[in-house]
């Protein structure tokens, strides 16, 4: 079974038709990366994943659960939305770390916040925060920033702090972690390092949706690769097939035109 | 002679900072309301909010003082409200000055709120905080770090706008000091006095100066 199943998704601003009909479904442990040039609707899309916006129309299913159904006010309750955000993880293009913590607060705290509204978090305390302390640490080793931890944001360079966000979307045990053009603010000489983190969490089978530019990664990275524009998913199917032997007119002239540039 | 006139504008100095903690202890937390108010998310409030800023921003402290002062006093069949003498005086001061600048502390509060990028309250969202936690871990910080150094402007503002009050006869530290011009204490034709204020707020606010870029020193560990 799916781990993901999107289902019709439907978003306007005003009048203006951002996604359409959008339908897709992600296996455990696949990548799948989405492609497309600027206003096609891709970071709208992870964006009513993560129910930062809301669908007009459509279901999201997450390991066969309905979270959320445009026709079922049942299913957009504001308690329990935050919850069901935890099924996602989103890693912005601007990091958006917390810029008063260190490395290690900004990959600790959302966990910390959720454990004291576990039972019995008074009585476990101590054992409970360091268990989470040890694994901040371990997923900031995990992207090469254990000498780091203590580190203000503005301290570490765009890559670094784009690891650090990995590793504070990666705390909370997410099912779907999202990435939203993890590169695009960096300088060039910065992106290696962040693609080789996500990279490497593709080796881990960890299950991913990547928005990006970077066409040889997303072939190299992905299992799936999903061609969007104006709003609707144009192609969809196998990394290698999608970027090599592109089936639509629309997705082999925006490959042209991206080698071109 | 010159002891006299010390204890005299001690005493005027001592009514000066009263009136400016009493703003601040009011007009700190009300220019938060106000400053929601200017960014509700219903028109009607928002508009109402903006107006009334725009009237107490646009007009002068000193004609508000006189306004709230005497106005009442004119339309209230009861007569003016205010108590008597110094007390009176002082209320109606002390209501006008949190009036007037708890609209100068909502435009603050709103450019530092509006200020704190968008992606931190969705980074907050999407990591499952709570909008509470989202305003009190994440956010709070960050816009009290934007408006320190305006805060602090408007702050020694108010220090030295606290002598408008004279206006309406509040006897702070300048009125002390006119008092020996005029003649009290067995002195009259006396112009030093009056100069001699200056230096009660100097210090005052050479206290305030450095207590406000201490507290930029202590937020300037992160950006």
């Amino acid at each position: 079974m799916s781990v993901l199943e999107v289902r019709n998704i439907e978003k306007h601003f005003g009048n203006t038709q951002v996604l359409n009909d959008i339908s897709f479904s992600l296996e455990k442990g696949q990548a799948i990366a989405i492609i497309g040039s600027s206003g096609s609707g891709k970071t709208t899309l992870l964006r009513c994943l993560n129910l930062l916006e809301r669908p007009d129309g459509g279901q999201i299913v997450v390991d066969g659960q309905v979270i959320f159904d445009a026709t079922d006010l049942t299913t957009q309750r504001e308690s329990e939305i935050r919850r069901k955000r935890l099924h996602f993880g989103l890693v912005f293009q601007n990091f958006n770390l917390f810029p008063q913590y260190t490395a290690l607060r900004n990959v600790m705290l959302a966990g910390e916040l959720l454990a004291q509204e576990q039972e019995g978090f008074k009585a476990n305390k101590k054992a409970i925060l360091q268990e989470i302390r040890a694994r901040a640490e371990d997923l900031l080793t995990q992207v090469g920033l254990r000498d780091r931890m203590d580190n203000f944001p503005h301290q570490l360079s765009g890559g670094q702090q784009q690891r650090v966000a990995i590793a504070r979307a990666l705390a909370l045990r997410p099912d779907i972690l999202c990435f939203d053009e993890p590169t695009s603010a960096l300088d060039p000489e910065l992106t290696g390092e962040v693609l080789r983190v996500i990279r490497s969490l593709a080796e881990q089978n960890t299950t991913m949706i990547i928005v990006t530019h970077e066409m040889a990664f997303a072939r190299d990275v992905a299992d799936r690769i999903i061609f969007m524009d104006e709003g609707y998913i144009i192609e969809e199917g196998p990394a290698l097939e999608v970027i090599n032997h592109p089936r639509e007119e629309r997705t082999k002239q925006f490959l042209t035109n991206f080698s071109n540039q | 002679m010159f002891m006299t006139v010390v204890g005299a504008l001690n005493e005027g100095f001592l009514q000066t900072l009263k009136l400016f903690l009493v703003t601040l202890i009011g007009a700190l937390p009300l220019g938060l309301v106000v400053s929601f108010g200017s960014m509700s998310r219903f028109a009607p409030l928002r508009w109402l909010t903006r107006t009334f800023v725009w009237i107490i921003r646009g007009t002068p402290l000193m004609l508000q003082l006189l306004i709230l002062f005497y106005i009442p006093g004119y339309v209230l069949e009861s007569g003016s409200p205010w108590p008597g003498g110094e007390s009176g005086r002082f209320m109606a001061s002390a209501i006008a000055f949190i009036i007037n600048y708890a609209c100068y502390f909502s435009e603050i509060y709103r450019g530092g709120i509006q200020g704190v990028p968008v992606g931190q309250q969705e980074a907050g969202l999407v990591l499952g905080m709570t909008k509470g936690q989202i305003f009190f871990r994440v956010t709070l910080l960050q816009m009290i770090k934007r408006i320190v150094p305006p805060m602090s402007n408007e702050i020694i503002t108010l220090v030295k706008d606290t002598s408008l009050a004279r206006i309406i006869s509040l006897q702070e530290v300048i009125w002390a000091g006119y008092s020996f011009l005029k003649g009290s204490h067995g002195y009259a034709g006396l112009l030093w006095p009056i100069f001699f204020t200056g230096v009660y707020y100097l210090l005052f606010n050479g206290f305030l100066t450095l207590l406000f870029s201490w507290v930029e020193k202590k937020l300037s560990y992160f950006r």
